[in-house]
């Protein structure tokens, strides 16, 4: 039998990074743009959000090389399907990169990386002015990279929901589907 | 896989402009919390921008204020007294490693040194544990202004040609009255170990049992300060105050008494332009020893910010919002510096790269 959805396990992880990096981002956008007592509250979940990511996200990797993924519809269009091939490449790529370049950024600019009080993550990189501005750079700018893969996900997320209903959303949907279409497990 | 209904053309359209209100509202939201809707928001950039007056070249390569310094090395010594008010290790009784910087409060790297009215001081302590104490004190007893938004509305009308930007500022803070009586009256002295630093931002620290206490702290110098006239400071040179201080502790280390005061419940904690009564129970926690003067050039300060927002565990902010504005700034003004690292006059070319 074909297997028509994502895991219980890999339906799960998804929701709960989609929560964790929309937060994740929009903290990051949030406390660069002000002086107010909150950037120091912004930072303060920003660092430990970010580990948590990275280990949801190698976990989650882990786990999608051992239960693969239901295929796509035959019918759908070779752009379609490269472009779909090509953004899972791109967010699982950001999704393990992005914490490890913001690490590599503080670790770079001699920064404490604290995690919460009493806890430190080891420094990853000596102090360097060419290498944080290069992981600086790049945290920014993947940011709204990222940002913008999500835009595309989510518009592609629901134009399978809403006007292809090929069963693509509903794989990773988070209710049961209708048609009892769920493996068994 | 279950069967595709059919949808008609119009409903499909429908259908196609709900997704893109939807990927609109997402971009929407994101740009308005990354504030590109508030242009009035007091961002980072802006408050770092503000320390160049306009039209003029910022400090390519250097801090944007408190640009020019000289780096140090040296011993904090706790003698345990600081115990009873955090839980922080660098107040048990020993010995911990610091690392700072004599600075003054300028924008230009190159300021004659008789020519700048505050003086500074960064600071870190680290510990054993791998924790950090970063600090910026200066030798005012007070700021001039009582919260950040007044600090940059002080930059912009300083930096104005407006004949009336300064008195319209002072009436909306006349607070600023008080640092101007403090600026015009204090006594200069010959040499950074004569000054007294102070925190000025007020800071929560924790003891063992979790008890809070609303803090600031200061550095008592151990020389004795000798008042000596502006103008006759100036005929030392542009760099007198790192010539002074190399020599000094090129024969013999200089040292600073740690005091912390402990606030009373009804003083102002979030107001550094509101100095604390000098009754206020003040505790000796250790000394601070300099015993190695390097110049910032390649010395061992250049590549550090001294952010008063990183502290120990035993250690938080209070309710004065001067160090989360100070941490957001003094993160911009260090993303700028690196990345104009070329501008900087290192003396050896590469050095520490």
């Amino acid at each position: 039998m074909t297997v028509q959805r994502f895991t219980p396990l890999q339906r799960g992880l998804h929701w709960l990074m989609a929560v964790c990096i929309l937060a994740m981002l929009f903290i990051g956008v949030g406390m660069v743009s002000t002086i107010e007592p909150t950037y120091l509250t912004l930072v303060s979940v920003h660092k430990p959000l970010g580990m948590a990511i990275l280990i949801l996200a190698l976990i989650r990797l882990a786990v999608r090389l051992r239960a693969g993924a239901p295929p796509l519809p035959a019918d759908l269009p070779e752009p379609m399907k490269l472009a779909a091939h090509l953004s899972h490449y791109v967010l699982y790529a950001l999704m393990i990169a992005m914490p490890l370049i913001g690490w590599g950024m503080l670790s770079a600019a001699a920064y404490p990386v604290k995690l919460w009080d009493g806890v430190y993550l080891p420094s990853i990189l000596p102090q360097s002015d060419a290498l944080h501005t290069a992981l600086w750079n790049a945290h920014f700018y993947l940011a709204f990279l990222f940002f913008a893969v999500i835009l595309m996900h989510i518009a592609a997320a629901l134009f399978h929901a809403l006007i292809r209903r090929d069963g693509v959303f509903d794989a990773m949907g988070p209710a049961l589907t209708r048609d009892g279409a769920a493996p068994a497990e | 896989m279950p069967e595709p209904r059919r949808l008609t053309l119009s409903s499909a359209i429908g259908l196609l402009v709900l997704i893109a209100a939807v990927v609109a509202c997402a971009a929407a939201a994101f740009a308005y919390t990354a504030g590109w809707f508030s242009p009035e928001r007091l961002t980072p950039d802006k408050l770092v921008d503000a320390f160049t007056p306009p039209g003029a070249t910022p400090p390519l390569g250097h801090r944007r204020n408190h640009a020019k310094g000289v780096c140090f090395t040296g011993v904090f010594e706790a003698n345990g007294a600081g115990s009873e008010l955090s839980r922080a290790q660098v107040f048990s009784h020993g010995q911990y490693p610091v690392l700072g910087r004599f600075n003054l409060a300028t924008a230009d790297p190159n300021a004659p040194d008789a020519t700048v009215r505050v003086r500074g001081l960064g600071l870190m302590i680290s510990s054993a544990d791998g924790q950090e104490w970063r600090m910026a004190m200066i030798d005012a007893p007070f700021f001039p202004v009582s919260n950040p938004q007044a600090f940059y509305d002080l930059l912009i009308a300083s930096a104005s040609k407006d004949p009336n930007a300064m008195p319209t500022f002072a009436k909306a803070n006349p607070e600023i009255v008080k640092f101007g009586d403090w600026a015009k009256s204090a006594p200069w002295t010959g040499s950074y170990a004569e000054e007294r630093f102070n925190s000025l931002n007020s800071f929560i620290f924790v003891d063992n049992s979790g008890g809070e206490h609303p803090v600031r702290w200061s550095l008592l110098p151990a020389a004795q300060p000798v008042a000596v006239p502006p103008d006759e400071l100036a005929k030392r040179g542009a760099d007198f105050l790192e010539q002074e201080i190399a020599e000094r502790v090129g024969g013999g280390p200089a040292r600073w008494t740690m005091t912390v005061t402990v606030a009373n419940p009804s003083d102002p904690t979030a107001d550094p332009s509101q100095p604390w009564p000098q009754d206020r129970r003040t505790v000796e926690v250790g000394t601070l020893t300099v015993e190695k003067i390097e110049a910032e050039r390649d010395g061992p300060c250049r590549d550090i910010n001294f952010d008063p927002a990183v502290l120990p565990s035993g250690m938080r902010t209070s309710d004065d919002p001067f160090p989360a504005a100070r941490s957001s700034a003094y993160a911009k003004s260090y993303d700028r510096r690196t990345a104009e690292a070329k501008d900087y006059p290192r003396t050896a070319p590469g050095a520490s790269q």
